[in-house]
């Protein structure tokens, strides 16, 4: 990653927000039932840890969404940058051979 | 709607970035918290979400009235998880306007004093229980038309909130039409109350929508931003095609003499209601204006030093495992 920002989210461009007192901002991360991979549901904002996961227990698990949560503290996550885009990703873009359709199996190969 | 009158803000900006931008926005590309965007975006878009998520919010006034009079324990449940619904609904929506780069408390302190508004709908009392049945049926019903193509919205912390919020809505609508069935088919006093309430939420619901077209000066360019999907009259009219007949099936009156079909436009004919009235509770001159934003300060500031301890501690927690390592 070439340019990695600290927070995940940048300051607008209007007059810098006023440093306050509030509770820092989680993001909450949820694995479904059917064992898939824990996935970005939101945020909320929480004091510590355990209200965190708390917090997501009652705002995104309401209706079974999910048996395991994860809280990450926003200002932990470091993320690519959208000016990126093009050449970050450029690598994968000329390897086509990594996809299977890539190869020609004759049918009498039979399933592959 | 939840967001009425927005006013988009003009942007004078680097003509080609502007030009990229909206080409991006005309392939439905969705716009990301870091990518750019001009400022006249981000602000309309500030004040949109956060009128939203204030709506939500203020929205569970009228409704955590019935709570401790409910008629059975099962409805007392049952309107609970609504209200809790909508506390959630506003915190998506929170968290989308804070990736515009506004905190939570800047917004919540424009709330209460008042600089920011929440939809005119929520200015109303709800006298009985029958209000319940109205509010899910055509206050949570006229959101839903307006909730579902925003799920399409250029935004994408904004969209995938409309998601999430679209996922949990028709419950809310469902739940206030069944209320209106179990009144209309009651005894004959329940059946009053449910014409009662229809009668006092009809218009209240339909401005909702926002002013007329002809009056409605900014929807131009959000239309074009793609963060406003129909204008205000198409949603009016589509969500009074729908509600009419629902009325009909309940045996109950649209308080309307001229609603009446049109063979010709395929829609239903009906009258505007009273914008003097609605400018008048945006103004803040509503039934419950006062009454609102008071249990809203009361709330915020009852609640300071739960926040401020539960912050206390989590510093002090935080400070003590930096000793000890
Ligand atoms: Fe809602
Ligand atoms: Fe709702």
């Amino acid at each position: 990653m070439s340019s990695v920002n600290p927070a995940p989210y940048d300051a607008p461009e209007t007059e810098a927000a006023r440093p306050r007192d509030e509770w820092p901002l989680w993001e909450i991360f949820i694995r479904g039932q059917h064992g898939l991979n824990h996935r970005h549901v939101g945020s909320l904002h929480a004091a510590d840890a355990e209200m965190a996961v708390k917090n997501a227990r009652d705002v995104y698990t309401r209706r079974n969404e999910g048996v395991s949560i994860w809280a990450v503290e926003a200002r932990h996550i470091a993320a690519s940058s959208p000016s990126d885009k093009g050449p970050f990703y450029e690598p994968a873009q000329s390897k086509v051979y990594r996809h299977p359709t890539f190869f020609d199996i004759p049918d009498e190969a039979g399933h592959m | 709607m939840y967001a009425q009158m927005i006013k988009s803000e003009a942007t004078k900006e680097d003509p080609e970035k502007l030009a990229a931008f909206q080409a991006r926005i005309d392939a439905d590309d969705k716009i990301e918290p870091k990518d750019w965007m001009p400022l006249g975006y981000r602000k309309t878009l500030v004040r949109q979400i956060g009128q939203h998520a204030h709506s939500e919010i203020v929205g569970q006034l009228p409704e955590g009235n019935w709570v401790t009079r409910a008629p059975t324990l099962e409805r007392k449940a049952i309107l609970l998880a609504k209200v809790q619904d909508e506390a959630g609904h506003g915190l998506y929506l929170y968290c989308a306007a804070e990736t515009l780069g506004v905190s939570r408390d800047e917004l919540t302190e424009d709330l209460l004093s008042g600089k920011m508004k929440y939809s005119s709908i929520f200015n109303y009392p709800t006298l009985t229980w029958a209000d319940m049945g109205a509010v899910g049926w055509l206050v949570d019903g006229a959101a839903i038309m307006n909730q579902v193509p925003l799920q399409r919205t250029s935004y994408g912390p904004y969209a995938r909130a409309m998601v999430r919020i679209c996922k949990e809505e028709s419950f809310h609508q469902r739940q206030g039409y069944d209320i209106m069935m179990k009144m209309a088919n009651g005894t004959s006093a329940q059946k009053r109350m449910a014409q009662d309430a229809l009668n006092r939420f009809w218009y209240p619901a339909l401005m909702m929508f926002g002013p007329s077209d002809k009056d409605s000066v900014h929807s131009e360019q959000s239309m074009a931003w793609k963060i406003k999907m129909n204008t205000n009259d198409e949603l009016r009219q589509k969500f009074v095609d729908q509600t009419v007949p629902q009325a009909e099936y309940l045996g109950l009156t649209v308080p309307d003499p001229a609603v009446k079909w049109n063979d010709k436009t395929k829609r239903y004919d009906f009258s505007e209601p009273d914008w003097d009235e609605f400018f008048d509770v945006i103004k803040g001159n509503g039934p419950c204006n006062t009454e609102r934003l008071a249990a809203r300060n009361r709330a915020w500031d009852d609640g300071a030093w739960v926040r401020d301890g539960f912050l206390a501690h989590a510093r002090k927690k935080a400070a003590r495992r930096m000793a000890a390592e």
